[in-house]
């Protein structure tokens, strides 16, 4: 299945999600595993309610109380899971990697719910599915990502889906959290927001997280919203109906204004309607390939 | 300020951006020279100043001095500095951010940038720090800093021992075409070193400082230059190995100055001589050879500038026994005198002895000075490079009075020194 399929089906899912009755049976009977080892209310009940809505026993494992904190390593967990014959788990890990490692283990379906600094699929699917609801396209947009690509598994995942869907994507960022050599693959980097925004279609802010911000990577909360903050002075760099992303939790103040967020311009709350019917669409879409036992 | 337009006449112009060296004028008109060359046309408007033959040029830029302002205004304030500065032909002194508290907050940058306008005779430009509070830990706000109106990012007399915050530093920097100056001393190679590690110190009973705690650092630095790009300028070298470091790096294109004191082109560990506090310096003094090798690095461009590095310390903290003492020399008003002994040893062209004086510490911090050319500043000197005088730190306007270069016999007097076509200092003999 193509990109753009799984968006149409995706698109579907919209539909289904703003029913009264919003449950579907395709996958009645089957076992979804959200197998959580970083906390993220967010992505994990995004999950949950899709895979609800599909019909599924949806079990989320508290890794916190789990076995892991017992000492248990990744691969012993999985095989553990796996003996429990769940039909689709969906892995959430922080380091890069680690859900490619654990599907290797396991005979059932895994779904990438973010691993570490790599990437985060089913974000990438949902900002592309939101950007295409709202611009009637992807091809021929300039899309700027701006903040902390270094560490963004969300900046990885769409600078790859973007491009591949015909965008033209810019990186925005202090030098500091740029990724060393990212030019070479082709993407063009800016370290001034005036520049790097200049007649973009779509801003996507990054979240910045608290321990970069005090010196280490950036000096100061201050310094980092004066320069690469998206207030409506930086906004108004870009296209006249450009429109702003973020894939949350925002801090409000640090990477983006308040005003910018819940302006006219934020597709915020958009992103995460769509969420929930891209892992629908994800959900459904591996669904047609689980065994028949 | 008098809007009177000044013309100097009859002088000895030297214009070391260009090396160009002539007989003739300057006229100066709203701050600016409005025209330079051998005729310059008498404005009907104009005061005349007779240079006699003397030598005018740009004013000197002392890319680094300390200031106790605010903190330790006992010491030297930036009126004091100001004053000491004129006297020397100084200009545009950049001062460090070794105040108390230290220059790592834009708000402090602003005080020292109105303070210094109201109390100030010559240009103070603030350096602001690299890291909070110096500690060498977390990275300064840089862009908000320079907004500010710091003029470069340094830890005044400390470095940055940690190479990922060094490293960040300079990558950061970059993105805000900051100028990044680092002195280069590891402190852990210092250990309780308080002069140049050798046969000297040993014969004295004093701890050494090997030039490695120099030249360690300063590979590193280079090394990290290469890695990220920045802008980034060794405050201070002091032996022949950081020559051959600096040279090679400059071979490969790296944005990488340097600058030396006038302490290490004038002097060497021998003048410490009995215990003297005033020749505490860091770095330290070195051996003959490495002072030679300075002057020869100055002469091929390898040295980028001549720093005062003035650092006024009062009586208490420098009579003490010598590894008690604290480091450091006021310079600011002897800096040409002891610059121009290379000129009367014609070791150095006085034409490159100002360029290292002015014009390259103007190109390197970015400022308009520097040269003597239509449209720039009018921040001027007029020099006799012959007079002779003995020093006499009662003299110096310098509120410290810890000159390495006391009862020395010097040559070469400032006459006049204008900033920003105003006249901030005359000597009566003129």
């Amino acid at each position: 299945m193509d990109i753009q399929a799984l968006l149409d089906l995706a698109e579907s899912q919209v539909e289904v999600s703003r029913q009264i009755e919003k449950r579907k049976s395709t996958l009645r009977g089957r076992t979804q595993i959200n197998l959580f080892f970083e906390a993220s209310t967010r992505t994990q009940s995004s999950f949950e309610i899709a895979g609800k809505r599909l019909g599924a026993d949806v079990l989320n494992m508290q890794v916190g109380s789990s076995s892991v904190k017992k000492g248990e390593t990744l691969i012993d967990t999985a095989v553990t899971l796996n003996a429990m014959r769940p039909d689709i788990i969906v892995v959430r890990h922080h380091s890069a990697g680690a859900v490619h490692l654990l599907a290797q283990k396991v005979d059932c379906s895994v779904v990438n719910a973010g691993d570490g600094a790599h990437e985060h699929p089913t974000q990438a699917l949902l900002d592309a599915l939101t950007i295409r609801r709202n611009k009637g396209r992807i091809e021929g947009l300039t899309v700027a990502i701006c903040g902390d690509i270094l560490h963004s598994r969300v900046a990885r995942s769409n600078m790859i889906l973007l491009a591949a869907m015909g965008a033209r994507v810019r990186l925005v960022a202090p030098s500091t959290l740029l990724p060393p050599g990212i030019a070479r693959l082709g993407f063009e980097t800016f370290t001034s927001m005036k520049e790097g925004l200049k007649d973009a279609d779509i801003v996507m802010m990054l979240r910045l997280q608290r321990e970069r911000m005090n010196g280490s990577f950036v000096p100061s909360v201050k310094e980092y919203f004066r320069f690469y903050g998206l207030d409506q002075e930086k906004l108004a760099f870009a296209k006249p109906d450009a429109l702003v992303m973020h894939p949350g939790p925002m801090n409000r103040g640090v990477e983006i204004s308040s005003d910018v967020a819940d302006g006219a311009q934020s597709l915020i709350r958009e992103q995460v309607e769509m969420g929930v019917a891209v892992r629908m669409a994800v959900l459904e879409a591996l669904a047609s390939h689980l065994p028949n036992r | 300020m008098s809007n009177q337009p000044i013309l100097f006449k009859n002088a000895r112009l030297i214009d070391p951006a260009s090396g160009r060296e002539e007989r003739g004028g300057v006229l100066v008109r709203d701050g600016v020279i409005a025209a330079v060359g051998p005729q310059v046309a008498q404005a009907a408007d104009a005061q005349v100043i007779d240079c006699g033959g003397q030598v005018l040029s740009p004013g000197l830029i002392d890319m680094r001095a300390f200031i106790g302002e605010p903190g330790g205004p006992y010491r030297e304030t930036l009126k004091s500095a100001g004053e000491a500065a004129a006297a020397g032909g100084v200009t545009t002194v950049v001062s460090m951010p070794d105040t108390s508290p230290a220059l790592d907050d834009p708000a402090v940058i602003d005080f020292i940038v109105r303070r210094a306008r109201d109390t100030s005779i010559v240009n103070i430009r603030p350096a602001a720090a690299l890291t909070k509070g110096l500690e060498g830990q977390e990275m300064a706000e840089i862009g908000r800093l320079k907004e500010a109106g710091a003029i470069a990012f340094t830890d005044g007399a400390r470095s940055v021992t940690n190479a990922q915050v060094m490293r960040r530093a300079l990558t950061y920097a970059r993105d805000f075409d900051a100028l990044i100056v680092h002195h280069v001393e590891d402190p852990d190679l210092v250990g309780q070193g308080v002069m140049n590690e050798g046969e000297f110190a040993s014969r004295l009973g004093l701890p050494g400082i090997p030039r490695e705690a120099e030249t360690v650092m300063l590979e590193r630095d280079i090394r990290l230059v290469r890695l990220t790009g920045g802008r980034y300028h060794a405050a201070m070298i002091s032996c022949a190995d950081s020559a051959e470091i600096v040279r090679a790096a400059k071979g490969l294109g790296l944005p990488v100055t340097c600058g030396v004191s006038i302490n290490h082109l004038s002097l060497n560990e021998n003048d410490i001589g009995d215990y003297r506090t005033f020749l505490k310096l860091s770095p330290p003094l070195r051996h003959e050879d490495d002072r030679q090798a300075m002057i020869e690095a100055l002469v091929d461009g390898t040295i980028d500038v001549i720093v005062s590095d003035h650092n006024p310390q009062d009586v208490e903290n420098k009579r003490l026994p010598f590894a008690e003492a604290a480091n450091g020399a006021v310079g600011l008003e002897t800096l040409l005198s002891a610059a121009l002994r290379l000129v009367h040893e014609e070791r150095v062209s006085l034409p490159r002895l100002l360029n290292a004086l002015s014009t390259r510490p103007a190109e390197i911090l970015g400022l308009p000075g520097g040269k003597l050319s239509v449209g720039a500043p009018a921040d001027l000197i007029v020099f006799d490079p012959d007079a002779p005088y003995v020093l006499d730190k009662r003299d110096l306007r310098s509120l410290s009075k810890n000159s390495p270069f006391d009862e020395a016999r010097l040559q070469g007097q400032v006459m006049l020194t204008m900033v920003a076509g105003r006249v901030v200092f005359q000597r009566d003999t003129m």
